[in-house]
């Protein structure tokens, strides 16, 4: 039925549920990739689908080139013991056995005798701050820390696929905010290739080298935090985002313009002054050779200069303010008050790639135009036909197709 | 207009007359079978001085349970003593003893079938549903049909009565087991034996032993029925009390089967849940207390 173009409502009537539609999307080495979407959108069938626990009507799922859609119940189980484990919303441990019993449980299942695998399971237990806690029981723990031995179990799997389904969900804000920036340590040492469920847009944000947004079982955009901000795909994915702190996503790269108020610092104080004047701007930045930065001239000491006749550009002792492109705005405003001069952009070699005036820094934390408005509506019909278009009716996941 | 009579029973006991006719030599073989196990478990209760065994049983409840369920022990299992009812006491425990065992090798692996396989689930539920709503005197006329009157009957009897709540609460046991923490299992490549056996009936375990529980406890009850077809035990002294109208046989006969009925409902309560004043427990926790000092 849904190839012949029913949707979701149209099926209900007919007293079945079609949980995820069309998805098609990859996931490269060593990425997380976080499927976002309220409750009901299909994403916990999504990644049921992936270690074969819930089986497609259509489509196909590959994980390092292989596919494991139509593998034996034996080879099946070889996947999920080898490439894929999985983290659970409520933890999943087993309440009877202790800590490291419940870390090394992946091992136990695999055969691998009691000394290696008590090994393995302290390393993992010691890779998530719970070192020493092997002989505990789960009842013995707070909700974070359970959350953390299921995070051990899954990397005492020593698989490269890590499903991570609604994870942090069941947490306090606080432990969960705590549990987010240990995955991101953890990921940074481990670069594991990662799927992430949540319906906390927030947590996609922040977790996402590049989030899928889900809709009634439709993958409605999948882009960068930046690019679901900025260019939302319909005016359902702008209504979601329209509450995200912006601050918090939105990176100096993204927000930067091109630095057109730059003279170069052989230049005099004369041009320095035209170009002021040009531009209305009281401050210049000025680069040096291969464009690296400087320092800035302010407009009276300029005119000053141009007064007295001076060849040089008098450079400002108070400097320019510099920022790394991967700077989140949040981090910008402190910088932004105490300075008047934009804030200079500059990459790892200290060259300056762009600068963010005050102004800059103000609007890019409003809603971006159409999104909300009728605008929005003709790039939602084009994004989702691209979608459809791609999609060969089921679910393509290679999440680890370019090792 | 008339209804044509139908006499349903008349199948069943052409039914019943042809087992025992095609079946004979296997009937006469579990019948003895049956016997001997129950003949030499009563044996082995009866063989050492009655105090010895009540001094054994008032350990078990102190290992297992707790210092005032040890004493009520004492105190009940004397009781029975002093009233000249342990022989007949022993004989019903070891009989109970058997018929239970045998229903519950029985009941969990069809309730671990049954929590797998919804189809077999509806099959079974009203088999089981047949089996405990018949009157359990009416299962006493085929069983001595077939294994004559004594023991074995009994015995065959009892296991029928007691066997559906054995069945009934394995398989919720299993079903009730968290979906995704069996989920977990699955997600890291568990076969499934693995699940069955590392996660499902682990965490079902008060569930079964809730079942289990049940089973022992009809057992009993069903254990007195059978001293009407010569299984004896407390079950003759009871039938023996009504046909002399004795009274006073009569509560004694059926206060030691109270008795024996509240030790093993605790005894086996307590496998299931424990009550952490147990010597066992006191025991566990002094060890796990020990290396931290």
């Amino acid at each position: 039925m849904l190839e012949e173009g029913a949707d979701r409502a149209k099926l209900r009537k007919e007293g079945l549920t079609a949980a995820v539609i069309d998805a098609t999307f990859d996931v490269a080495p060593g990425e997380i990739f976080v499927v976002m979407g309220l409750s009901g959108s299909g994403k916990s069938t999504l990644i049921r689908t992936v270690n074969g626990l819930l089986e497609p009507t259509a489509g196909s799922i590959s994980i390092d080139r292989q596919d494991v859609t139509h593998l034996s119940r034996a080879g099946l189980r070889e996947v999920r013991r080898t490439k894929v484990s999985m983290v659970f919303q409520h933890f999943a441990l087993l309440p009877h056995r202790t800590v490291g019993e419940n870390a090394a449980y992946p091992l136990q299942l695999r055969g691998v005798n009691r000394v290696e695998r008590e090994q393995r399971a302290e390393e993992a237990l010691g890779m998530v701050g719970l070192a020493g806690w092997g002989g505990s029981l789960p009842s013995e723990l707070s909700g974070g820390m359970r959350q953390r031995v299921g995070l051990a179990r899954a990397l005492a799997a020593g698989t490269d696929v890590l499903l991570m389904d609604e994870a942090f969900s069941a947490l306090d804000p606080l432990i969960r905010k705590e549990m987010q920036d240990q995955l991101l340590e953890l990921q940074s040492e481990l670069g594991k290739t990662i799927l992430f469920i949540t319906h906390d847009l927030n947590e996609a944000m922040r977790l996402g080298d590049r989030i899928a947004m889900m809709r009634d079982g439709r993958i409605v955009q999948v882009g960068t935090a930046e690019q679901i901000l900025n260019e939302p795909a319909n005016d359902y994915v702008a209504q979601f985002v329209a509450d995200v702190d912006r601050s918090r996503v939105l990176t100096a790269g993204a927000v930067m313009e091109r630095p057109a108020a730059v003279i170069g610092v052989e230049q005099g104080p004369k041009a320095a002054h035209k170009l002021m004047r040009e531009h209305q701007v009281p401050a210049l930045l000025v680069t040096g050779r291969n464009r690296t930065l400087a320092g800035v001239v302010w407009e009276d000491d300029v005119a000053d200069a141009v007064k007295k006749g001076a060849e040089k550009l008098p450079l400002s002792d108070e400097g320019a303010i510099r920022v790394t492109p991967d700077t989140p705005l949040i981090e910008l405003f402190g910088d932004a008050a105490s300075s008047r001069a934009p804030l200079a952009v500059v990459d790892d070699n200290g060259r300056l790639q762009g600068v963010i005036p005050r102004v800059t820094l103000l609007s890019a934390l409003s809603v971006p135009d159409g999104a909300d408005g009728t605008a929005g509506a003709d790039g939602a019909e084009s994004a989702a036909a691209a979608l459809v278009a791609t999609g060969d009716g089921g679910t393509v996941l290679d999440t680890a197709g370019a090792n | 207009m008339t209804i044509p009579n139908l006499h349903l029973g008349d199948y069943v006991a052409d039914g019943v007359d042809w087992i025992k006719d095609s079946f004979e030599p296997l009937l006469d073989g579990i019948s003895t079978g049956l016997a001997a196990l129950v003949d030499g478990i009563s044996g082995l209760l009866l063989a050492p001085p009655p105090l010895v065994v009540v001094a054994l049983f008032t350990l078990l409840a102190l290992l297992l349970r707790s210092w005032t369920f040890a004493a009520v022990t004492l105190v009940g299992t004397l009781l029975v003593v002093s009233m000249e009812l342990w022989e007949p006491a022993m004989e019903t425990l070891a009989l109970v003893l058997v018929a239970a065992v045998i229903a519950l090798v029985i009941a969990i692996p069809l309730g671990i079938l049954a929590a797998r396989s919804d189809g077999f689930s509806a099959v079974v539920r009203p088999v089981m549903d047949f089996m405990q709503t018949m009157p359990a005197f009416v299962y006493l006329v085929p069983v001595v049909i077939f294994f004559g009157i004594g023991v074995a009957p009994g015995v065959c009897a009892t296991i029928i009565f007691a066997l559906p709540p054995g069945v009934r609460l394995t398989e919720l046991a299993i079903r009730q087991v968290d979906r995704e923490t069996v989920e977990a299992g699955e997600a890291f490549g568990g076969t499934g034996r693995q699940i069955l056996g590392g996660i499902q009936l682990p965490l079902g375990l008060p569930t079964i032993m809730a079942g289990v529980n049940q089973v022992i406890m009809l057992a009993l009850s069903m254990a007195v029925v059978a001293g009407m077809v010569g299984a004896g035990g407390l079950g003759a002294e009871v039938v023996g009390a009504i046909s002399r109208v004795d009274v006073a046989l009569g509560f004694e006969a059926g206060l030691a089967v109270v008795i024996l009925a509240i030790y093993l409902d605790r005894l086996t309560g307590a496998i299931g849940q424990s009550t952490g004043r147990s010597l066992l427990a006191v025991l566990r926790r002094r060890r796990r207390v020990a290396p931290a000092l």
